[in-house]
């Protein structure tokens, strides 16, 4: 019997090599448990998109109280039940809220949702391959991601509510749920959860390293790849490297709350007695949590950097500028983002020494950050821009990304940190630099994608009052609170009045909220968008936005396997816009230099 | 009634704005914009990168402004004399990134409206200048050395040893309070243990211990100008961190980890009530580590007398084990169990 098994599955790999024959897929393989890149990528994309809404949904109502501390908000009673009593919103239910929203955002929506989507989808078909290296791999990792997700969305309906000691989850707060009622049912399911989630991100993260490295197409060099590809790339590495490291401090963390170890409890008087734990350093989780926390900041950024590059390149109509120093800074980012993680704890009581040297490591990261600013720039100068949707989210992500980049030169500086640290600068400066600009990287690649992964074109014109709303109300909202952290205003505070020294700066606070509501109702414009796009939008053609990639040489409808014949064979770099000589301001990547002489450079002549 | 009114109103404003989405494609059609290359039609270029420009003035105008009308919010009195270095360290640093930031953004936002698109016109092809990259490598690392070393030398600074004539202040957050001993005459601290814990002694001090026979614990911070002082933090629950606007003070209170942080206070109490104009001014210590439900409710006053004031202040205070008398009995009782309990836990660890 067994004979016979071996012989049918050779039979089946032949057939999905050769692609001749084309065997009808049920419902289920072809879009629930699909193995297709692109269906799983599109599956990212709605699972981020709904996470998304989520989130911002979290940060309206807790924007509410800030903006409004003293009213009531008898209105809500009816969503949320028990968390407000008389209109007063629960504070610890307020702490599970900004939990929530930062949980959210950077690890379901910026990380998953971004990543998941990008380098699902663009990997194969901007290297030229079928599809992932293991397919199943890849449809596991959406599945567990979303497992991880429903253990996170029921955590928001338990009794006890979901996890409310900060995104960070720094124990000892989040270890007993003496301290906090978040710590207790929600903290196991936010436990859970990201045990999940981070088995996801290893199953996506060596898939996406594989396939890089191994399925690029005939002539697709390291050096011929786009930079989205470098990003989703190094990216990728990153989460490798170091999502193992957030689910030991997650399992240490488990243990100590289930188990009665002490890895990080020692001390501990609370609730009228005085527990056992003994030996166990505070200290040592945020160590292990920020081995993850920094890099992860850039596994957020990092793709957009990618996007961005190619959008702006694409639609200045002129090469990126720099193309190695994009990839050369892009590497430097990766490789300093793991020597950085204790800027986040220069006032735990660590040793000033180590402050010292994290103060250093960390400011060298602005050079490469100001080396890929600068190629922005110099890609845009003398350009001939078409103003796409895209494009104006990739404009506006370059401006976020120096207006929030420039004040980590300031909370990088150990000694500028004492004052600012905890404070809404530091709200101020990583929203707009990896919360703002890594969401307009994010609506840069699926106004760009779009396209491509639905056959359809989005509405330009819906796109444009989306795009000025939301980057008006991006700057309305994290500008002002600038203002707010140099005074001082801590974070994850229910209410300022009862400070003298915090209880200035109400209009302004009223103000943000009334930005943020802006914001978010914007989005609903950009959901119509998007699903009436997909069903009823213009019909879009193989190669709408006239760009290199390879991606664009597949059908409008790229089918299972991307390419109908051969895969297309790559002869030169993504970026020949505007070549001197050519006829046309684009050369895709499979056109042979032979059928370009015209615009060939003297040492491109020989070439194939 | 109307609830349903509003809700019929939000319907028919949906079904308004759907039309005039409909009508706007179909326009669109009519024109011929559909024919074009996406990004390349004249009106929706132009638009959009005026826009662009409008949004470069009109946004930098409105931040000029409003970054002018909240100075004097945003600039807490200082009251140290760190909180000085860090203070002109942090606007030298601000002017730095804010010239960046204002050329950058100017070039980001003028090249969108200079460079759209137009028919006739080619981009200019430019893949690399290799002088050009090294140049605008070295700048900023060069700027980002001169940052480290101003930073390394304030860090330095503020993070070095205290005065051994600092005075010792004792800071223990708790859910949802401050808890402040001071050495007494004796300028030492009595041990303590968070077994010893309980509703009066909420510090855990060790009273067998005698340097702990003349601490006190008072309700207000009292610190005495130009003299430094020494912090002391623990916690005894969960992470706090100890935050002193006014002083640019901050450092975490973190249970089994006894922290520190010491500067020099500036001005008194007073002498900020007269320079603020307000009568009522109280420097404050709030927390800035989340800890929970009372998380933003952790206030505690600090006052700064002249030295003189403060002796007097000093030697108003009484110890706490002669407030609280009936804690030396139980005491003596406790730490014999105490020495018991020792006893058994190193048995058990000889055992391991």
């Amino acid at each position: 019997m067994s004979s016979t098994d071996i012989s049918l599955n050779k039979d089946v790999h032949h057939a999905h090599d050769e692609h001749d024959h084309h065997h009808d897929q049920n419902f289920f393989e072809k879009y629930i448990f699909s193995q297709d890149h692109k269906v799983i990528a599109k599956q990212f994309l709605f699972a981020g998109i709904f996470w998304g809404f989520i989130g911002g949904f979290l940060s309206i109502i807790f924007r509410l109280q800030l903006g409004w501390p003293e009213a009531t908000f008898t209105f809500l009673e009816p969503i949320l039940g028990n968390w407000i009593v008389n209109g007063k919103l629960d504070p610890e239910f307020y702490l599970a809220l900004v939990t929530m929203h930062g949980t959210i955002m950077v690890f379901f929506v910026l990380t998953a949702g971004l990543s998941g989507t990008f380098s699902n989808f663009l990997i194969p078909l901007q290297i030229g391959a079928r599809d992932m290296a293991s397919g199943f791999m890849n449809m596991l990792s959406f599945w567990v991601f979303f497992l991880a997700s429903v253990v996170m969305f029921t955590s928001l309906f338990i009794e006890t509510g979901p996890a409310g000691g900060g995104w960070t989850v720094y124990p000892p707060l989040s270890a007993l749920p003496q301290a906090i009622s978040g710590s207790g049912l929600g903290m196991t399911l936010w436990l859970i959860s990201m045990a999940l989630f981070i088995v996801s991100q290893l199953l996506g993260g060596v898939n996406y390293i594989t396939t890089v490295i191994n399925l690029r197409t005939k002539g697709m060099s390291m050096t011929k790849l786009p930079l989205t590809i470098w990003s989703f790339f190094l990216t990728a590495i990153l989460g490798l490297l170091s999502f193992p490291v957030l689910l030991s401090a997650a399992l240490l963390l488990i243990f100590d709350r289930s188990f009665g170890t002490s890895f990080f409890l020692s001390d501990i008087y609370i609730a009228g007695e005085a527990l056992a734990n003994t030996g166990g350093s505070a200290i040592l989780f945020q160590h292990l949590f920020w081995f993850l926390g920094h890099p992860e900041v850039y596994i957020v950024i990092l793709p957009t950097f990618g996007i961005v590059s190619e959008v702006i390149a694409t639609n200045s109509r002129k090469p990126i500028f720099g193309y190695r120093a994009m990839i050369g800074s892009m590497l430097g980012i990766s490789l300093l983002s793991f020597v950085v993680w204790a800027h986040h704890m220069f006032v735990t009581g660590m040793n000033p020494f180590l402050g010292s040297v994290f103060m250093f490591l960390t400011l060298i990261i602005a050079v490469p950050s100001a080396v890929k600013v600068f190629n922005w720039l110099a890609t845009l100068w003398r350009g001939n821009i078409r103003f796409t949707t895209a494009m104006m989210y990739a404009v506006a992500f370059v401006s976020l990304f120096i207006s929030g980049g420039l004040t980590g030169i300031i909370l990088g500086n150990s000694a500028l940190d004492i004052q600012l640290h905890d404070t809404y600068f530091v709200i101020a400066h990583f929203h707009l630099v990896m919360g703002a600009a890594a969401f307009f990287g994010m609506f840069c690649g699926i106004y760009h994608w779009f396209p491509k992964m639905f056959g359809r074109m989005m509405d330009e014109k819906l796109g444009f009052i989306h795009f000025w709303l939301t980057f008006l109300s991006a700057y309305l909202v994290f500008m002002p609170m600038h203002y707010i952290g140099i005074a001082g205003f801590p974070r994850r505070y229910y209410s300022w009045t009862g400070f003298d020294a915090f209880n200035t700066f109400t209009d302004l606070n009223s103000f943000i909220s009334i930005a943020a509501i802006l914001g978010f109702t914007a989005q609903l414009i950009f959901l119509f968008n998007f699903i009436y796009s997909i069903f009823k939008g213009r019909r879009a053609t193989a190669n709408p936005w006239h760009s290199n990639t390879l991606e664009w040489t597949t059908p409008v409808n790229p089918g299972h396997g991307n390419w109908p014949g051969e895969i297309p064979t790559v002869y030169r770099w993504p970026y020949d816009y505007s070549k001197p000589g050519a006829p046309e301001d684009y050369i895709p990547q499979n056109v042979p230099f032979s059928q370009t002489q015209s615009s060939n450079l003297p040492y491109e002549r020989d070439l194939e | 009634m109307i609830t349903l009114a509003i809700g019929l109103s939000i319907v028919l404003l949906l079904v308004i704005l759907f039309l005039l989405f409909r009508i706007g494609t179909l326009a669109s059609i009519f024109r011929g914009s559909t024919q074009r290359a996406v990004g390349t039609t004249k009106t929706s270029n132009k638009v959009n990168s005026f826009l662009m420009l409008l949004f470069l003035i009109g946004g930098g105008a409105a931040f000029a402004w409003s970054f002018a009308d909240a100075w004097d919010d945003m600039n807490q009195p200082l009251a140290s004399v760190h909180g000085g270095w860090t203070d002109s360290l942090f606007w030298t640093t601000m002017i730095v990134i804010g010239i960046v930031f204002v050329i950058t953004q100017i070039l980001l936002f003028w090249y969108s409206y200079k460079y759209q698109h137009k028919d006739e016109k080619r981009a200019y092809y430019y893949p690399h200048n290799n002088k050009l990259e090294i140049v605008w490598t070295m700048i900023p690392a060069v700027v980002m050395a001169i940052l480290v070393f101003a930073g390394w030398k304030t860090w330095a600074n503020i993070t070095s040893a205290a005065p051994a004539d600092a005075v010792v202040v004792e800071v223990m957050g708790k859910q949802f309070s401050w808890l402040v001993r001071y050495p007494g005459a004796d300028g030492k601290l009595g041990e303590a243990n968070v077994h010893l814990i309980d509703a009066t002694n909420e510090i855990g001090v060790d009273f067998s211990d005698p340097n702990a026979m003349d601490d006190f614990m008072p309700r207000e911070i009292h610190v005495p100008k130009g003299k430094p002082v020494l912090f002391k933090i623990r916690s005894r629950d969960v992470i706090h961190s100890v935050f002193l606007p006014h002083f640019r003070v901050k450092m975490d209170a973190v249970p089994g980890m006894p922290t520190k942080f010491w500067f020099v206070p500036t001005k008194t109490t007073a002498e900020m009530r007269t320079e603020t104009g307000n009568s009522e001014f109280n420097y404050e210590m709030a927390c800035t580590e989340i800890c929970g439900r009372g998380h933003f409710a952790m206030r505690f006053i600090l006052v700064v007398d002249e030295p003189e004031e403060y002796e007097e202040w000093l030697a108003s205070q009484t110890p706490f084990i002669e407030q609280n008398p009936q804690l030396l009995t139980k005491f003596t009782n406790d730490s014999k169990d105490q020495v018991v309990l020792e006893k058994s836990a190193e048995e058990v660890k000889t055992e391991l």
